[in-house]
């Protein structure tokens, strides 16, 4: 059986920041993604971060990107296997992987999951129409590949993605017809909001998708308003006249992994729901840390800072002499303390507050 | 109410503005008007005329003494939250963070654009820079009536023919 010191799974901002500190420290890493391109979600990042010049704010998430994988190229101890998928975790730390076709199983003494969230999906009639569409798979397919979804977007939830996906459509010329979003006020940043705006595109609270229309391609969409509870009403309908429907209703964290392997998994609504249990991002198995969406639903900025924590506490774990470590952990306690002590941390704090209450 | 149209009422956004006479020379107007945590327009002011603090989630207050309009923090804010503004000669001269194409053409005549993204006069470009130290986030110059100084955000989009 094929061996590494230390399996990172995911590529994204937390893994990637997981694997340098790791490196820095002298373990060997082995980094997996599934994908062909690292850097998860920061891929498709086109605008400029938020946060402090810590976590890289005002560059964009592709530059970020770079800056976080020429990070680990030069250590000899690094290995990176893409396109890469881990189908298996056990006890043990034994992942199984499969890559061209073929199976294999590596053995770890320690294991980072940064495996990310999956996108919501929303009921509503005729929803497996072609052209209704995750915004993630909408980003990937614009800013990854170039390629159109199609001329003009209903957008379905007003978080920070639904936001920006749509500010992008707009930038790579696609109309958006409308922003609908449930609850009763916007739920992203508002200055996503106003600079989609005065673009002219309208965001309309308490208002949701009803069906999409169409035989064999979204023809229209008809949209409802909703009340106290949430539920249309009949009588409100309003027709976009569109050929894709983007959803961005929110992420769930990806714990499957770490479930076969029997970690605690807890729901926790604040934190995207079910989450693995933590203490300073250890599993409930030794030696096996979650950080990034996989934690806690979040902006990359603090993904970033928990992989880099994660790193850390592993390294440490390992007996790796981490330079400056108490110090820098509490440096780095301090940033998330700061990315979450405002009004959009608010359900992050309250999460974590009841992780705590679990261990 | 912006919190449901991510439109700013005008009394919002008149607060934000220095005073006519402060404005004979170019001043930035940041409209921020929630907390996030976020402070690159402070730590990019080269005149430290932008304040958010060690809580990086308040909000940006700035200092129209200090701030001489460079148009630095204009295309630092990853918000687009922030223009230069100025009175000159019964126009309102503004700055304003732009990321489409094409870019307009200096002394193009333009549609000018309110905060809801209604067209509501034209403008006429002064100047359009895209350095590489802007990351692609060009600044359009541009001139209106000096009574659209509280309205004209942006200009309209163009997708070219």
């Amino acid at each position: 059986m094929q061996k590494s010191e230390v399996v990172v799974v995911g590529a994204g901002p937390a893994g990637l920041t997981a694997a340098h500190e790791l490196l820095k420290a002298g373990a060997e890493v082995t980094l997996i993604d599934r994908n062909a391109s690292l850097g998860g979600q920061l891929i498709k990042q086109t605008h400029k971060f938020f946060g402090s010049e810590k976590q890289y704010a005002a560059h964009r998430g592709i530059d970020i990107l770079e800056r976080l994988t020429e990070n680990l190229i030069p250590y000899e101890r690094f290995h990176l296997l893409s396109e890469t998928t881990v189908v298996g975790f056990y006890h043990d730390k034994v992942l199984t992987c499969l890559k061209d076709d073929r199976y294999f199983k590596l053995q770890a003494d320690s294991v980072i999951f940064a495996t990310g969230a999956s996108e919501h999906s929303i009921p509503f009639e005729n929803n497996d129409l072609p052209g209704v569409y995750a915004a993630g798979a909408v980003q990937t397919l614009m800013n990854e590949y170039g390629i159109k979804p199609g001329q003009r977007v209903l957008m379905v939830g007003s978080g920070n993605i639904g936001l920006i996906v749509s500010y992008q459509l707009m930038q790579a010329g696609v109309d958006v017809a409308a922003v609908l979003e449930a609850s009763e006020r916007i739920g992203g940043y508002l200055v996503h909001a106003s600079k989609l705006r005065r673009l002219g595109v309208e965001i309309r609270t308490n208002m949701s998708i009803k069906s999409a229309i169409g035989e064999a391609h979204v023809e229209a969409a008809e949209a409802w308003r909703l009340d106290e509870d949430w539920q249309g009403i009949e009588g409100s309908e309003e027709r976009y006249d569109v050929d894709t429907i983007c959803i961005a209703v929110g992420l769930s964290p990806l714990t499957e992994l770490l479930e076969q392997a029997g970690a605690e998994v807890e729901y926790i609504s604040e934190l995207g729901g079910n989450v693995p249990v933590l203490k300073d991002y250890e599993t409930t198995i030794e030696g096996v840390y979650a950080c990034g969406d996989l934690a806690n639903i979040e902006e990359a900025s603090s993904a970033m800072v928990e992989g880099r924590i994660a790193g850390i506490r592993a390294a440490q774990a390992l007996d790796y002499t981490v330079e400056n470590a108490e110090m820098r952990l509490k440096a780095l306690d301090d940033e998330l303390v700061d990315l979450r002590s405002g009004p959009p941390g608010d359900n992050v704090r309250r999460g974590l507050k009841k992780m705590e209450g679990l261990t | 109410m912006i919190e449901k149209t991510g439109i700013p009422s005008k009394a919002q956004v008149k607060a934000e503005f220095p005073t006519p006479e402060e404005l004979s020379r170019p001043k930035a107007v940041i409209e921020c008007y929630k907390e996030i945590p976020c402070n690159p327009c402070e730590t990019s002011c080269p005149f430290d005329a932008i304040t958010v603090g060690e809580d990086i989630n308040a909000r940006p207050q700035i200092d129209f003494d200090a701030c001489t309009g460079c148009g630095i923090c204009v295309y630092s804010c990853p918000g687009l939250a922030i223009m230069v503004a100025r009175l000159k000669n019964g126009e309102a001269e503004m700055k304003v963070p732009y990321e489409f194409t094409p870019l307009p053409e200096k002394g193009e005549i333009v549609n000018v654009v309110d905060r809801r993204g209604d067209v509501i006069t034209e403008g006429r470009v002064l100047n359009v820079s895209k350095s590489a130290k802007q990351d692609r986030t060009a600044l359009v110059h541009f001139a209106v009536d000096e009574k659209y100084l509280y309205d004209a955000i942006s200009i309209e989009v163009s997708y070219g023919s």
